[in-house]
């Protein structure tokens, strides 16, 4: 029993970083999930937008002297925009095609943004340090340390997942986008403008990207390949949870961190493999997904 | 010749409310209306007839710009719509139950009802509504496909009553439906009509679109062929079984 206690004491640190991990997988994958349903576009820039959410935190740091708190509602509205102009001039040029073809298209922009950023702060990452007043949730529990910045990282994903959540299961405007993932041609001969639903649907996706863009910046360095480093991981993520499911995607990516952390504490060699390995049997098993509907 | 036909009736009383002249609509390459013409005075339920594949369900979209190109006219009140989106066209008083019913299965039955957005006063109150279909409130929670086949058509019929839109073009209401539903739906059209709707109705089965309708339009090809009051009915019998083939 004291045995357990202890292993289980040792394993914390990891499987908490996991399912911090799981809350970035959670925030980018509902932005997919949003997006997709909505526009039937697998949006492959959001590494792209992830990663520039963290650079315009970053930018307004060190070139205005806007801190971080600004900067989480700045970035996120300003990279929500960019998203805005995209869908506009490019992406709603393609809804008429196959989704291979918005696929790429938004592959391509995620090359040529990182390319931009690569070119004009070099590959290497910038620091961003967090304001001090996170040490306030600085957790301790024995030998345990949790950095209060973590902590908030938790709490600010989750309360953002779940609102995202709430906003379209419970509202009116949640209802009209449920109602155009359906059956959008008689959503908008009932009078809602739904291409300017759409574009609006793009910029909010993005902007939640960025946004877990800018709650990663102080934890991981900022650089122009953060995101794609992360969104391998987070597409394998949508796969499990079923492509366009916003519960789905929520619960998939907490539940995938926190597999991953326990399997970096049972045997570590594993962990980066894990969630690939339950793609594959989630895919040969339930095609749709834990959460698609078939 | 629609519009001919249209011209020989009895004066009508002003303007046309909805007058549709030499429509032609278009699914990717395929040439689906070829002049589709007819008018609808104000208060008036008429009904557009013929087999199936004739065109009927295609007007309908071609009128609220659903299908992907069309030309000609479409013209509301006066104003003319053939370069319109279907949100603006909804927005000038149009309303679209389709044939496929398009209940929401992500939505419940309330949230379906209130989908459509209110455009202009004069729709009905959900009192209203939950006296003309007290199902609809005994389902309220009940996900919205999880209703049958003939409360899906009261559910997609009641949500365009609230939203004041003063024309309400209604695709094959009565199909698949129990006779004792499709008498529902034939005294729902009438009370909706005392209260001062128009209706422009598509029907395969002219028996019940007789117990409703004013006039009749006939379609064959992608064309309106004929139209018949519905007084004239009886004495045209003959003209409408070649037509409709029964
Ligand atoms: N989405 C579509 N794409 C291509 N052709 C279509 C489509 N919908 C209908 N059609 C064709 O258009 C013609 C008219 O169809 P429709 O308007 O549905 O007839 P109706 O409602 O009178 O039965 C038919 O020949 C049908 O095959
Ligand atoms: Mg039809």
């Amino acid at each position: 029993m004291e045995d357990l206690l202890f292993e289980l004491q040792l394993a914390m640190p990891q499987v908490i970083l996991g399912v911090i991990n799981g809350a970035f997988y959670a925030l980018l994958s509902l932005g997919l999930a949003v997006i997709f349903g909505m526009l039937n576009v697998i949006n492959f820039a959001h590494g792209a937008q992830f990663m520039m959410g963290a650079f315009v935190a970053w930018m307004l740091l060190a070139f205005l002297g806007i801190g971080y708190w600004p900067a989480l509602i700045l970035a996120p509205l300003i990279v929500g925009l960019v998203g805005v102009l995209m869908e506009r001039l490019m992406i709603s040029r393609l809804y008429k095609l196959d989704h291979l073809y918005g696929l790429l298209l938004t592959f391509g922009c995620a090359l040529v943004i990182e390319g931009l950023f690569r070119n004009n702060f070099g590959s290497s990452g910038q620091r961003y340090t967090p304001p001090r007043e996170f040490q306030a949730l600085n957790l301790e529990i024995g030998d345990f340390f949790l950095p209060g910045y973590r902590v908030w990282v938790l709490i600010a994903a989750t309360a953002v997942c779940l609102a995202t959540w709430l906003v379209i299961e419970k509202t009116k405007i949640g209802s009209y986008l449920r109602a155009a993932t359906e059956r959008p041609q008689l959503v908008q001969a009932f009078g809602i403008n739904v291409p300017l639903m759409m574009t609006l649907t793009y910029g909010a996706g993005v902007a939640l990207a960025a946004f877990a863009g800018v709650l990663a910046a102080p934890i991981y360095s900022v650089h122009p390949a953060m995101g794609a480093n992360f969104i391998i991981t987070v597409f394998a993520v949508v796969v499990i949870g079923g492509m366009g499911s916003i519960a789905g995607s929520i619960v998939t990516g907490f539940l995938l961190g926190f597999l991953q952390g326990v399997t970096e504490v049972v045997y570590p060699p594993f962990s980066q493999t894990v969630v690939f390995v339950i793609m594959a049997i989630v895919l040969l098993t339930r095609p749709a997904g834990l959460f698609g509907r078939a | 010749m629609a519009e001919s036909m249209a011209l020989d009736r009895p004066a009508a009383t002003g303007a046309p409310m909805l007058a549709v002249q030499g429509l032609e609509a278009w699914y990717g390459e395929s040439h689906i209306l070829h002049g589709v013409g007819l008018e609808i005075r104000q208060g008036e339920v008429v009904t557009l007839l013929g087999r199936n594949g004739a065109g009927k369900t295609t007007t309908l979209r071609a009128i609220m710009g659903l299908t992907g190109r069309r030309a000609g006219s479409v013209r509301f009140e006066g104003r003319e719509l053939i370069a319109a989106r279907p949100d603006q066209i909804a927005r000038q008083g149009i309303a679209y139950c389709p044939e496929e019913r398009g209940i929401f299965a992500s939505l419940d039955v309330t949230e379906n009802l209130m989908l459509p957005p209110v455009i202009a006063p004069g729709g009905l109150s959900l009192d209203e509504i939950y006296t003309l279909f007290p199902n609809l409130k005994e389902r309220a929670r009940s996900q919205g496909t999880k209703l049958s086949g003939g409360e899906q058509q009261m559910l997609a019929i009641a949500r365009i009553l609230r939203t004041g839109a003063r024309l309400l073009l209604l695709d094959e209401p009565s199909e698949g439906l129990a006779p004792v539903i499709v008498q529902q739906i034939g005294a729902m059209i009438r009370e909706i009509k005392q209260r001062g709707f128009t209706v422009l109705l598509v029907e395969q089965n002219f028996r019940f679109a007789q117990t409703v309708a004013d006039r009749h339009y006939v379609m064959e090809h992608g064309q309106v062929v004929d139209m018949v009051e519905n007084g004239e009915l009886a004495a045209s019998m003959d003209r409408l079984h070649e037509y409709l083939g029964v």
